[in-house]
């Protein structure tokens, strides 16, 4: 279990993988990976009770974890290849053709710590909740993790599973938000209108935590620490980030949501972001 | 041709709930799911007596089918049930990424399909359904024909590692095949020999494929009837043996004309051995208000047109 410290460092390194990655693909989504990249290393490295050597497609007897927000692909192979799902050579293959790090995540090519697909957005929370419902069929204690994009929670599914998770008590499940205010076509208020993404959980019956700065580490370990206590609720972690968040010129805006830098502004956002774990 | 004995009357939904219950009892790891439609769905007894394995998932498909996904990577053989075109046509994209993408232990149990759905009229009925399932790789696609077939396809379904479409009606249709059949996924079943035609039809249309037979035997002619109640994989063998032998085919289904049984088998015959084929199917339209047996009979789903379909056929030898 990392300390803060050592969070800090290794959300570093999978910055500067991101960024590495997505500028080699030549195509690839950066903005929300940056802006989920503390998170996702709180959940890897700290908070999931997981074994990368041992890692099985059902789950059994381990936390899991169902990306929803396809799309964060960067970031989450990043994340699985530095806990030690896979070595970090392999992040250089990103959407290269006979890769096993598909454009977006993907079962076929076996890449170890892929539970499901995920890319057309609206469903990984589905998914999570077949599992969360698995789990308490067997009596099992483990929790089920989601990550979903704030802009895809316009997709309908969200709210139908929404309902379902609520209804079902399902409080072994865990799912948060990169509330980042971005998506392609502009600010997610310009575009989806979604208000106020705490109200609507609470209304729909979860145990909803807002997380006013979510790259601060100790704020984000202290809301997973509040949803694992939940009883007969889901919970719903809502994380204030910045799109893009760690390089200047990518931050807090829509344009870089899934636009490759070239290799000069990858050498203008590498030399902001310390190499902590050595680059792939 | 041979004697049917039919031993009532029954619709194949009974048989899908029958056989889910039968899955059930032999198999603590089967899962009923559906979306507020548990009496159309016949699960009643299952939800009865497995109700810890039952989950009713509201008004809410889509969510369904993920749910069922996620469940069945934990061991689960969820059945997710509800009309064929609503695990169909309005879930097509979960159903492509979760359950066949995916690679997933999904069941997905579609009652109620095509024409014969009836009185609700056409928003209700589908006959694109095994077009959209048949398109996806990896889908097992089964179209049983009464009661005791759906039945025994429905405990296959559950036996089988992967992901399957099951399709079943509403209507009340002759039960005719044996009470103790195994299902085997892939085979086509040859029903009646015959030498002048064969008439591979699948689901609902059996039935009427028989009539047609007895029908074309008093007209001297012979035909063979084979049900196709494995659509996806298609038993290839079987359709090409039968049609180099008969030289004249008809496909008999309760679907589109696009991307069904008929197309699929005129694909295999194309690469293989082009025979002259006519089609009994539902055209390019959609479906109507009408009893079951008004609309088979609008529609051109009935014996008497594999009968007329049959003799177009033997002329174009």
């Amino acid at each position: 279990m990392s300390t803060v410290q050592e969070l800090t460092r290794t959300a570093s390194q999978i910055r500067r993988d991101i960024v590495r990655m997505v500028c080699e693909a030549g195509s690839g989504h950066p903005g929300g990976s940056l802006s989920s990249t503390d998170v996702m290393t709180a959940l890897y490295f700290h908070v999931m009770k997981h074994d990368p050597a041992n890692w099985s497609r059902s789950g059994k007897d381990a936390d899991v974890f169902v990306l929803s927000a396809g799309h964060l692909a960067p970031v989450y192979y990043a994340t699985l290849s530095r806990a030690g799902y896979f070595p970090p050579a392999e992040l250089g293959t990103l959407r290269k053709f006979g890769t096993r790090l598909q454009g977006h995540p993907c079962v076929e090519t076996g890449l170890p710590g892929v539970f499901q697909p995920s890319g057309s957005l609206g469903q990984g929370l589905s998914a999570a909740i077949g599992f969360a419902l698995g789990k308490k069929m067997d009596g099992e204690k483990n929790y089920v993790f989601s990550l979903l994009g704030d802009g895809e929670s316009e997709e309908g599914q969200i709210w139908e599973a929404a309902i379902f998770a609520a209804h079902h008590k399902l409080d072994n499940l865990i799912a948060f938000t990169d509330w980042n205010g971005q998506q392609i076509d502009g600010a997610v208020e310009n575009v989806g209108g979604l208000g106020d993404l705490a109200d609507k959980w609470s209304a729909f019956g979860w145990n909803v935590i807002v997380v006013d700065d979510g790259h601060d580490f100790e704020k984000i370990l202290a809301a997973f620490d509040i949803a694992k206590a939940s009883v007969g609720k889901p919970s719903m972690i809502l994380l204030k980030t910045e799109m893009g968040h760690g390089v200047d010129f990518m931050a807090g805006t829509h344009k870089w949501h899934g636009k490759a830098p070239s290799a000069e502004q990858r050498d203008a956002a590498l030399a902001q972001l310390e190499e902590t774990l050595g680059d792939y | 041709m041979k004697e049917y004995i039919v031993t009532g009357k029954k619709d194949t939904r009974s048989g899908f709930g029958d056989g889910l219950y039968e899955a059930g009892k032999q198999n603590p790891a089967v899962v009923a799911m559906t979306a507020d439609l548990l009496p159309s769905l016949k699960m009643e007894k299952f939800a009865a007596e497995f109700p810890e394995r039952f989950v009713e998932c509201g008004i809410a498909e889509a969510n369904m089918v993920g749910a069922a996904a996620g469940l069945s990577l934990t061991g689960k053989i969820p059945f997710i049930g509800s009309f064929a075109e609503f695990v169909t046509g309005r879930v097509y994209d979960q159903v492509r990424q979760e359950v066949a993408y995916g690679h997933t232990n999904v069941k997905i149990a579609s009652s109620h399909a095509g024409i014969t759905l009836g009185e609700d009229g056409a928003t209700h009925q589908t006959m694109e359904d095994v077009a959209l399932m048949r398109a996806l790789p990896g889908m097992v696609v089964i179209n049983p024909c009464d009661y005791n077939q759906t039945k025994a396809a429905t405990i296959a379904a559950a036996e089988y590692v992967g992901p399957v479409y099951l399709r079943f009606g509403r209507p009340s249709v002759p039960i005719f095949t044996p009470a103790d059949q195994k299902f085997e996924i892939g085979k086509a079943i040859v029903l009646e020999e015959g030498t002048d035609v064969t008439i591979f039809a699948t689901g609902h249309l059996v039935w009427e494929a028989l009539q047609a037979c007895k029908a074309l035997e008093e007209q001297g002619i012979s035909a063979e009837i084979i049900d196709i109640a494995t659509i996806k994989p298609l038993d290839e063998e079987a359709v090409l043996a039968s049609a180099l032998k008969t030289k004249a085919v008809v496909v008999a289904e309760e679907h589109s004309m696009h991307g069904g049984l008929g197309e699929l088998i005129a694909g295999v015959l194309a690469r293989k051995a082009p025979t002259p084929m006519e089609f009994v199917n539902g055209g390019d339209k959609f479906g109507q208000s009408g009893s079951p047996a008004e609309l088979m009979k609008a529609y051109g789903l009935d014996a008497d047109h594999i009968v007329e379909a049959a003799k177009k056929a033997i002329a174009r030898k």
